[in-house]
């Protein structure tokens, strides 16, 4: 293991240290290890929060801002935050219109979110899982589909609406429904390496790669012989039409996994966007880069959203994050 | 013996044995199961180093706030839910405490045997327990539990998104809490 850091349990708090350092606009509580808005919270706004586990970067602490969240809890690299974290963020987001919580459905991070919603007596909270992953079979007898690239284009079309003024109810409807319209697959070329641990999550021989896996290292649906882009680009788009029906269009969003670099990222959104175009699926736009990877894996998701005329319009409304910033 | 040796005892089993719960956990699930366990149980064991305690409720009721103030993921809340619950129940007796702990760790995680999960050790161990068996049988019916969980499809948790792939794997999970059942053995067993 080759790893630019001092320890590793001394990982996501002096990562944070450095975030806080290159951002003035953002104040960290390192202590609950939370990163915010320093203007915030704005009085009257909804405010929004998510968290999760570490290693996903710029995700969540990089899309704190104007137009996108108000808040992120970070937990250690690959685990979700803990209640008193989420509390933490939960406050410094409140505005007096109440908090969403935006959370990811992985286990750790759906109980640890209900056990902060529960110790928030005075905010009110409305929660929103984000479960677009369709590389995972949702049913009864699983803990249900994974959050992944849909989290991206959710907190920033949530953090549009609350912008304009909208009341909790309505950015949580808003919310749920890029939840709804919105699926993702993805693939891995390597695994990742956790700091703690020292050693690759799993042996990926040079031959295959793991299709359908998740931002965690924990491998995916099932190992298939090394693809060119062009094969690689139908694995992963087919599996996500089947679950969407894309009636105005939508966004295509390649993000890599961390390890993969841009040049790759966009010859596989060019092979996503050709296959669309055959397909006769408008794509009205794209969002292509590394925004919630697993630590250093190298491979790329694929998420498409089924937009709407308010959801594109909210897409396009301002934001100013370190990860995200256009119109601002 | 005590409960505090009890719960020291667990702490050192789980710190020795990190880098096996992890190794475990990198097969169906995220490779910090280790990790994030130690790191809570040496909060605990500073806890206990630095603080005194009125009963044996209060500090299985600290054990818990920290561990779930502390571990993060899934195991944060499970674990810690544990000890809250016994902490609640210890008048009652230890058997009544671990099963009332057990009972919490199904509920937090809506779960039960047979998913794969630190249930499949527990539940065996809770039963063995109210049925007066002594501490060898106790910590067998863990160990069994344990190691059924190796052909079982995870219906719980990260190894879940595996589906049938998570069979032919010992549950990360379960293997801890047979450690916390190990640990109960070892100390309350003492008594005799």
């Amino acid at each position: 293991m080759k790893k630019l850091i001092n320890a590793p349990a001394d990982v996501v708090v002096e990562a944070l240290a450095g975030l806080a350092a290159a951002h003035p606009r953002l104040a960290v509580d390192l202590q609950n290890r939370v990163v915010y808005r320093a203007d915030g919270p704005v009085p009257g706004k909804v405010g929004l929060i998510s968290g999760g586990g570490s290693g996903h970067e710029p995700m969540h602490g990089g899309f704190v801002g104007p137009g996108m969240l108000d808040a992120a809890c970070a937990g250690e690299v690959f685990t979700s935050p803990v209640p008193e974290q989420i509390l933490a963020a939960t406050k410094l987001a409140d505005g007096g219109a109440g908090v969403l919580h935006i959370v990811k459905n992985y286990t750790g991070d759906v109980m640890n979110f209900e056990m902060a919603a529960e110790l928030a007596e005075d905010v009110q909270i409305a929660t929103v899982v984000t479960n677009d992953d369709v590389a995972v079979e949702d049913s009864l007898y699983t803990a249900g589909r994974r959050g992944v690239g849909v989290t991206v284009l959710l907190e920033k079309i949530a953090g549009a609406a609350a912008a304009e003024g909208r009341d909790l109810a309505e950015v949580t409807a808003i919310a749920q429904r890029v939840n709804d319209r919105g699926r993702s697959m993805g693939l891995a070329l390597t695994s990742c390496t956790v700091p703690a641990a020292g050693k690759p999550t799993f042996d990926l021989p040079d031959d295959q790669m793991e299709l359908g896996v998740g931002i965690h290292g924990e491998p995916g649906r099932r190992r298939v012989p090394l693809a060119s882009a062009h094969e690689a680009a139908a694995m992963l788009v087919e599996p996500v039409l089947a679950e969407i029906r894309p009636d105005q269009g939508v966004l295509a969003f390649v993000n890599g996994l961390g390890g993969t670099p841009l040049i790759e990222q966009y010859l596989l959104y060019g092979e996503v966007a050709a296959l669309l175009d055959k397909q006769g699926i408008p794509v009205v736009r794209s969002l292509v880069g590394s925004y919630i990877t697993s630590l250093d894996m190298a491979g790329a998701s694929v998420t498409l959203l089924a937009l709407d005329d308010e959801l594109l319009r909210l897409w396009d409304a301002p934001v100013d994050t370190p990860g995200l910033r256009w119109g601002a | 013996m005590s409960v505090e040796a009890w719960v020291r005892e667990f702490a050192r089993l789980v710190t020795a044995e990190a880098p096996r719960l992890t190794e475990l956990d990198s097969a169906i699930g995220d490779a910090d199961h280790g990790a994030n366990l130690s790191r809570g149980l040496n909060a605990v064991v500073s806890a206990l180093d630095t603080s005194s305690f009125p009963d044996d409720g209060a500090l299985l009721k600290k054990v818990g706030m920290v561990l779930v103030s502390t571990v993060g993921g899934a195991s944060g809340p499970l674990y810690g839910t544990f000890f809250l619950r016994a902490a609640g129940a210890l008048g009652d007796g230890f058997p009544a405490a671990f099963r009332a702990g057990v009972d919490g760790v199904a509920a937090r995680g809506k779960s039960t045997t047979g998913e794969k999960t630190m249930l499949d050790a527990l539940v065996p161990a809770a039963e063995a327990l109210a049925a007066g068996k002594d501490w060898a049988a106790v910590v067998d019916a863990a160990e069994t539990g344990r190691d059924a969980t190796i052909p079982l499809v995870a219906r719980k948790g990260r190894a879940s998104y595996l589906g049938e792939r998570s069979a032919g794997h010992l549950d990360p999970g379960a293997a801890s809490a047979t450690l916390l059942v190990t640990a109960a053995a070892t100390t309350l067993g003492a008594d005799g």
